[in-house]
């Protein structure tokens, strides 16, 4: 037996381009038997995009994919499962209308004289699995009634089912407790001791190291570091991540908080996709003039719907929201811009951008009031204040005419950010305002966030990366299940209580009540 | 397309404003030739039918042929509106029928019963009146759409009949046959809307060119506009900047309510009489008309003039068929198969759109692709 693990699938020389986003840029990856191959990379370094191609969900738009040495085209996800590759996704791709069993063999049901659907069969293989994966979880339960974790389990026994020789997983252990991630490890090792060649996602950089026979980093779309797992740290990958000195990255300059701005008082939002329980749980926070507020937490932590509720798009439960001293928990999405809550949505595709529309017109789309003459829109000044934010903000784009779908990730989210900024805000609320941009255009989006602090406006900064949570915000909450479970100063804050701030719920809870 | 790309590139560093250029202008002159297909569409349709007969391209025809255009393209505006949102209307027939019973009511005479006298109100109030009852079936539409959550397909053909079914009983199913008014009452006039002319060309057509025009301002010059647009574009969007959206719904389908009740008193003034029948089946060419203008069925894109050249396709193709004798079963026939290649042309115009931004983008990229070393730590 190879001690370094046969390779069983290679990417040769990938590229990926999305409309004008190169998602990838010539990369080589190999992935070997044996052995588990560690990715690295913050939000839209390209990880996902190549996880897909290697599961035939996307085209690469130049390169060659190899399995077992032969060049293979991959037609769809069909087809390379037929090839033995199955992917576990980051987001949770299941059938809550239908049973964990119906679930796991979608599209792959077994067949019982010819046509109907072998009910029994696959309700004994699914309590196979769930066994395996030590979940005591009847197979006729409706996915819809699990929690997120238990979800996260029944998308590896999909995967599991498929027995097959390549498995990638996307952020498997985002929801899953101490306990269910130790048996899943106990799966992978089980798994590659016969053979399967497993690639793992994660952005715990400590417990995917755990696992990890290889590790690669990815940053703006290429390969950039490659390393056995035995002689590498974490603060080897952050290094490879972030690609320069985080002192680069991050600001230096902090200003000085003045008078509160935003209060919340003891918010509660509802769950609206599980009823009875709540995604947002007796939340009280302040956000000062002057000061940037971070909001860490992991996957489903509630951060989206906190910032969602306090812009308006959900209605709390219950609970007190004050902006610059005025109570505005009754207000419309308008009236709280208008009074200066301007959000920056998670999501800059579904919530931010409107595609038909040009860079000028996406960036007014929530100020083209301020720019009315009579009766209409005055070009001339509109078209001052657009391209006065695209200076500001530097969008580099064509023009203000270009269609918005022309920029990269990185230009689009500074359209988003131009666009709140133009609203006038006192208090912003950012909403994972990196996500899926490069390095350099992250630089300039943190030195926009710090000088828009300087100049008094309140900013709430909300993400879900670690390098960002520990060095950008003057004050650090630490989000886990809908709660803030605890605070930090800057400075004080270290990734080890991050961590373990937003994930270990349990002993926070046993401490933290009191206070 | 590869070759323009990797021309417009050359092996020198490019400046960097150059290769957007080029993307920009690429685009432009796709947004040109898609824009441009109904119109072309258009032309070679009166140039065919120029040839099969004498009598198609004649002055008296063409004024003919475009009052018939007129009806259909008042429709077309107030569905385009409702189509850039994301929705549909499919009562802007049975409006068009309800708005001539209206019409018919008030000039042969509102017998108020309890008073024991018979209204006859001015043909300004009958015009107001029946495009205020259009608002009002369209301010229905859009409140079971908004307020109640029911999908715009299901609300206005549930409304379709209501409103139909509203005008028979009104008219207990029958026409009403003199619209002319009586001098001595004071409500002569009603057929001015339908039959009178200002400059030689009739009114019903600078109607049509009046509401075209104010359609245009209002979607390309209003917030109101960018608003449609934006919310047929993404809706969630268009929420979470302060849009609105509900109201802006409900708007577009009170202008599509007054577009269709105009038609409908255009038809009944030509005519001098009303049928609670008038207009069955509208809904269907206006719809036509927009998607043959180039409108997306998903909202967000498509303009006016696209609306009105479907129009003018539609309305010309009919009556061209009819002078050159096609037989009508046939007419139904083309006129699908018309509408179903106007929306395959507008498919593979937008694939090869989208690829040709893509391609532009990676020729830019691969150019100035030079592999970035990580800053020394």
């Amino acid at each position: 037996m190879n001690t370094n693990g046969q390779p069983v699938m290679r990417a040769r020389e990938i590229n990926k381009v999305f409309g004008a986003t190169h998602a990838l840029r010539g990369v080589d990856f190999t992935v070997r038997r044996e052995r588990v191959t560690a990715l690295f990379g913050e939000n839209g370094a390209g990880k996902s995009t190549l996880m897909k191609i290697l599961a035939g969900i996307e085209a690469p738009t130049t390169g060659t994919l190899e399995l077992d040495g032969d060049s293979v085209v991959l037609k769809g996800p069909r087809d390379a499962a037929a090839r033995g590759i199955a992917i576990i996704h980051q987001e949770l791709s299941l059938f809550p209308n239908l049973s964990i069993a119906d679930n796991i063999f979608m599209a792959r049901e077994h067949i019982r004289s010819g046509v109907l659907v072998d009910q029994s069969a696959q309700r004994k293989i699914t309590g196979q699995l769930m066994e395996r994966l030590s979940e005591q979880l009847e197979p006729t339960t409706l996915v819809s009634d699990l929690r997120v974790g238990q979800q996260q389990i029944v998308e590896i026994a999909r995967a599991l089912a498929q027995e097959a020789r390549v498995l990638i997983m996307d952020e498997p252990t985002s929801a899953l407790s101490v306990a269910e991630v130790d048996v899943l490890f106990r799966v992978i090792r089980d798994l590659t001791a016969h053979g399967v060649a497993v690639v793992y996602i994660s952005h715990h950089l400590e417990e995917a190291l755990e696992i990890a026979d290889h590790v690669v980093v990815f940053r703006d779309g290429q390969l950039v570091a490659e390393a056995q797992a035995a002689d590498v740290n974490a603060a080897w990958v952050v290094e490879k991540m972030v690609g320069r000195n985080p002192d680069q990255l991050f600001p230096s300059e902090h200003s000085q908080a003045r008078n509160a701005l935003l209060e919340v008082e003891d918010l509660v939002v509802a769950d609206p996709t599980n009823p009875g329980r709540l995604s947002v749980d007796q939340v009280s926070l302040t956000v000062h003039a002057g000061e940037i507020v971070g909001l860490y937490g992991l996957m489903g932590a509630g951060r989206t719907e906190l910032l969602e509720t306090l812009a308006g798009r959900v209605r709390p439960v219950s609970g007190r929201l004050v902006l610059d001293g005025k109570p505005v928990e009754r207000s419309s999405i308008a009236q709280r811009i208008k009074l200066g809550l301007a959000l920056v949505p998670e999501d800059r595709q579904r919530d931010g951008l409107v595609q038909g529309m040009s860079v000028g017109q996406n960036l007014t789309l929530p100020s083209v009031l301020r720019f009315v003459k009579r009766l209409w829109v005055s070009a001339t000044q509109e078209r001052e204040a657009v391209e006065r934010t695209m200076k500001d903000v530097t969008v580099k784009a064509a023009g203000p005419q270009a269609p918005i779908g022309s920029l990269s990730g990185g230009n689009q989210q500074k359209v988003v950010l131009g666009k709140a900024l133009l609203t006038q805000p006192r208090v912003l609320l950012l909403d994972e305002p990196t996500r899926g941009v490069d390095v350099g255009a992250k630089a300039e989006i943190f030195e926009l966030i710090t000088q828009q602090a300087k100049r008094g406006l309140g900013i709430l900064f909300a993400t879900s990366e670690m390098e960002e949570a520990l060095h950008v915000p003057d004050r650090l909450l630490v989000m886990s299940k809908g709660r803030i479970v605890r605070e930090l100063r800057r400075g004080s804050a270290t990734r080890e209580g991050i961590m373990s701030a937003s994930e270990g719920m349990t002993q926070q809870a046993a401490t933290g009540t009191s206070s | 397309m590869s070759v323009a790309s990797t021309s417009a590139s050359p092996t020198s560093a490019p400046p960097p404003a150059e290769a957007p250029a080029t993307t920009a202008g690429r685009m432009r002159m796709f947004n040109l030739i898609l824009e441009a297909r109904a119109f072309i569409a258009l032309i070679v349709l009166i140039v065919v039918f120029s040839l099969l007969s004498d009598s198609y391209l004649t002055s008296d025809n063409l004024v003919t042929m475009t009052r018939h255009v007129a009806i259909n393209a008042l429709l077309a505006i107030g569905m385009l509106m409702v189509i850039l949102t994301g929705g549909i209307d499919l009562s802007v027939g049975s409006i068009v029928g309800l708005a001539g019973v209206i019409a018919g009511v008030l000039l042969e005479g509102l017998t108020v019963g309890f008073l024991d006298v018979t209204l006859f109100p001015p043909v300004w109030a009958v015009v107001v009146i029946a495009l205020t009852v259009g608002a009002f079936v369209g301010a229905i539409n859009g409140t079971l759409v908004t307020r109640f959550g029911v999908a715009p397909f299901i609300a206005t053909l549930g409304m379709l009949y209501i409103a139909r079914g509203t005008g028979l009983l009104i008219s207990n199913g029958e026409t009403y046959p003199n619209l002319g008014g009586s001098p001595a009452l004071g409500n002569t006039g009603f057929d001015f809307l339908g039959s009178g002319k200002i400059l030689t060309i009739p009114v019903s057509i600078w109607l049509m060119v009046l509401f075209a025009a104010i359609a245009t301002v209002l979607t390309r010059k209003t917030p109101f506009g960018r608003w449609i647009y934006a919310i047929g574009g993404n809706e969630r969007a268009a929420e979470l900047a302060g849009i609105q959206v509900n109201k802006v719904k409900r708007r577009v389908y009170m202008i599509s309510g007054v577009c269709a009740a105009m038609a409908g008193l255009i038809i009944a003034s030509e005519l001098t009489s009303a049928a609670p029948q008038a207009g069955e089946t509208f809904e269907l060419n206006a719809i036509a008309a927009v998607v043959i203008g180039g409108t997306s069925l998903m909202g967000g894109r498509g303009n006016v003039r696209g609306a009105l050249i479907g129009a003018f396709v539609i309305g010309f193709l009919a009556d061209g068929l009819v002078i050159v004798g096609v037989s009508t079963f046939w007419q139904i026939v083309i006129k699908g198969a018309v509408i179903i290649l106007a929306v395959i042309l507008d498919q593979s115009q937008q694939r090869i759109q989208r690829r040709g931004a893509a391609a532009a983008a990676a020729a830019q990229l691969s150019t100035s692709q030079t592999p970035r070393t990580p800053a020394a730590a």
